[in-house]
């Protein structure tokens, strides 16, 4: 195989890295335990490498398709297939390298700061194991060009993901939380797959570009509507949108730290295809006005009950994980006031596109922000044995990293500046106001509350003296810290340089979402 | 050079750089103005010590305020709104799950049977 040829091939290899290295994790540790750490790394480091350069080959160059299955994998419909594209496609546009950067960025990160984390518990093959099919999954959900494999990677990001909120047993509460997360994905994942059984009825394929193109051509017809529904509960369901949210702060909290900080992008590739069904599949053929003021009262109940909920909470992990969910509002008040004004050029112009971006960019701010939150909380957790807000407190003077890193967090999640929070917050803010001033206001008083609430922990966790029973604490161990630290680094960077990432990642995949007919003819055109 | 530039919102205009200079600017000067400050202050326990009408200071172990005590004001305030809210997340799966059926429903008939 020639470079080129390795090149072509590339988001192929980025579904098969993962999976190999996950498959292989057991025997590993079983004949060399001591080379597993290393070898798992290594199939993250791998995943990196080609997620970033399909990434970069994406926003300098334009959507790359992939045919599975074929000596020529950019040729999307055979000739001989009377101009269907039969075969399994990734469409990678902006949107999906977008997505490939977060979930490449923050795996690699979690999975170093796994390495220290999980060294003290039994099953370490398992859980690579299953955090490696889970990274797999999400991969193949945001670069899939196709409904049903679009179903397979959910279930298979669903299944690991339960798996890992299960993995600690702690008396069988983790349990609980896994098979309450195992129970909602299935049946969420089941409703998905009858919508697509609904288009597959109608329109003998399953390739989202085509069905787009033949829905353009047909109209909105009854069973398109009932699928559309189907996938939207669903996917915001799986993201945690409120009132479908309350299975989150159950698997977030007791899910293991990196795992939790995991989840948050798992959540995020369903809100990704959220944003894909709604812009891509239907788009125009839909009432993007009633749908785009659905998914925005969704955004706005997940902002307001999240933040709510989690000033109430004593355990800092439940709490991080009802800000999850408020946040999440942001980013569906960002691309639903996009959907609400899509059919409109003039209002998409003027704020419609600016408050899409707004929402994206605020995807990838949240998981690095989230994903560092999580990271310390078990930072925390790892050395304290408790995530009782109640019963920390002094730990500011033995963890002096880890309350730096903590800072950097909350402040950039309350959209403090300079940090990347405010950056994304004050682009939804602006163009959101345009759209209806109200909302506005809304979005920032949650701010407010989300500061206030981090104040909180902050102040439980790291303030006041020293606490005799936490006195032998110590800082965080280096891997760990190290993975911390770069999440860190990203949060300021990202702060403080947003627009060169907004113009670079952003925009176009904002772009790319709006632009229902480049993503068709880049299947469908041959490209 | 590209990393002065600055975020345009369409409305506005945020850049951090500019905002982290003035935050710099705005602790250098108020670092001065401390450095121009009382010299012979006394910073022994007994000046800087909180006066308790005359109790002995507590054990720094006995005076850490737990996280569940902050807030309970504006807890206290929203009694009414928590009173709805905080049931509803009962840990039952299947209200989850009539939560999920009932979401879909309303859907869809929002979007099926209006046209």
């Amino acid at each position: 195989m020639t470079g080129m040829d390795l090149f072509a091939n590339l988001p192929g290899l980025l579904l098969a890295v993962p999976l190999i290295f996950a498959f292989a994790t057991p025997l590993i540790g079983r004949y060399l335990p001591r080379a597993r750490d290393g070898w798992v790394l290594l199939g993250m480091v791998l995943t990196t490498v080609i997620g970033l350069l399909i990434a970069s080959a994406v926003f300098t160059g334009g959507t790359v398709a992939y045919t599975f299955g074929v000596p020529d994998p950019s040729v999307t419909v055979p000739p001989d297939s009377g101009g269907i594209p039969v075969r399994i496609i990734f469409n990678i546009d902006a949107m999906s390298a977008f997505m490939v950067v977060i979930a490449v960025v923050t795996g690699l990160c979690v999975m170093l700061y796994s390495l220290s984390a999980a060294s003290r518990s039994s099953g370490k093959d398992g859980y690579y194991t299953l955090f490696l099919l889970l990274v797999a999954g999400v991969l193949g959900m945001v670069c899939t060009g196709d409904l049903f494999n679009f179903f397979v990677f959910l279930e298979i990001a669903s299944l690991a993901g339960a798996a890992l909120v299960a993995f600690r047993v702690d008396k069988g509460i983790a349990i609980e939380a896994g098979l309450k997360y195992a129970m909602l994905s299935t049946i969420g994942g089941l409703f998905f797959l009858l919508g697509v059984a609904l288009l597959f009825g109608q329109y003998n394929t399953l390739n989202i570009a085509f069905l787009a193109e033949r829905m353009g051509t047909t109209g909105l017809t009854t069973p398109d509507a009932v699928a559309l529904v189907l996938f939207v509960t669903a996917l915001a369901m799986k993201c945690g949108a409120v009132p479908m949210h309350f299975w989150a702060p159950d698997a977030y909290a007791m899910a293991p730290a990196a795992v939790t900080a995991f989840l948050v992008v798992s959540s995020q590739a369903s809100l990704y295809a959220l944003f894909r069904i709604c812009f891509s599949l239907y788009g125009q053929t839909l009432n993007t006005v009633l749908l785009g003021w659905f998914i925005i009262i969704l955004g706005l109940l997940s902002m307001f009950i999240g933040v709510t909920m989690a000033i109430l909470q004593k355990d800092v992990k439940r709490l991080m994980a009802y800000h999850a969910v408020s946040q999440t509002g942001y980013m569906l008040l960002g691309v639903g006031v996009g959907l609400a004004v899509l059919s409109s050029p003039l209002l998409l112009s003027n704020f419609g596109m600016m408050a899409m971006e707004g929402g994206i960019f605020h995807i990838m701010n949240h998981a690095f922000y989230k994903g560092l939150l999580f990271l310390t909380a078990g930072v925390i957790f790892y050395r304290c044995g408790t995530r009782n807000l109640n019963d920390l407190g002094g730990l500011g003077h033995s963890m002096k990293w880890t309350m730096l890193f903590f800072i950097i967090g909350a402040l950039a999640i309350a959209g403090i500046p300079p940090f990347n929070g405010f950056a994304s917050k004050l682009m939804i803010y602006e163009s959101v106001f345009s759209f209806n001033p109200l909302l506005s206001i809304i979005a920032m008083v949650v701010s407010i509350l989300t500061l206030a609430s981090f104040v909180k922990v902050f102040h439980s966790i790291f303030m006041g003296p020293k606490r005799p029973e936490f006195a032998d604490v110590t800082e965080a161990p280096l891997p760990m810290l190290f993975g911390m630290g770069v999440l860190s680094i990203l949060v300021i960077l990202f702060g403080i340089f947003p627009e060169q990432v907004v113009e670079v990642m952003v925009a176009p995949a904002a772009s790319a979402l709006a632009d229902q007919a480049g993503y068709i003819g880049s299947v469908m055109g041959g490209a | 050079m590209n990393g002065i530039e600055t975020l345009t919102t369409g409305f506005g205009f945020w850049n951090p750089i500019f905002w982290v200079a003035g935050f710099v600017i705005a602790l250098i000067i108020t670092w001065i103005i401390w450095r121009r400050g009382e010299a012979t202050y006394n910073t022994s326990p007994s000046s800087t010590g909180p006066f308790l009408s005359g109790n002995a200071e507590p054990q720094p172990g006995e005076i850490h305020v737990p996280g569940g005590n902050l807030y309970w004001g504006f807890t206290q305030a929203l009694e009414r709104y928590y009173a709805v809210i905080k049931p509803l997340h009962t840990g039952n799966l299947a209200d989850y799950m009539l939560w999920y059926m009932g979401i879909t429903a309303i859907m869809l008939i929002l979007v099926v049977m209006v046209p």
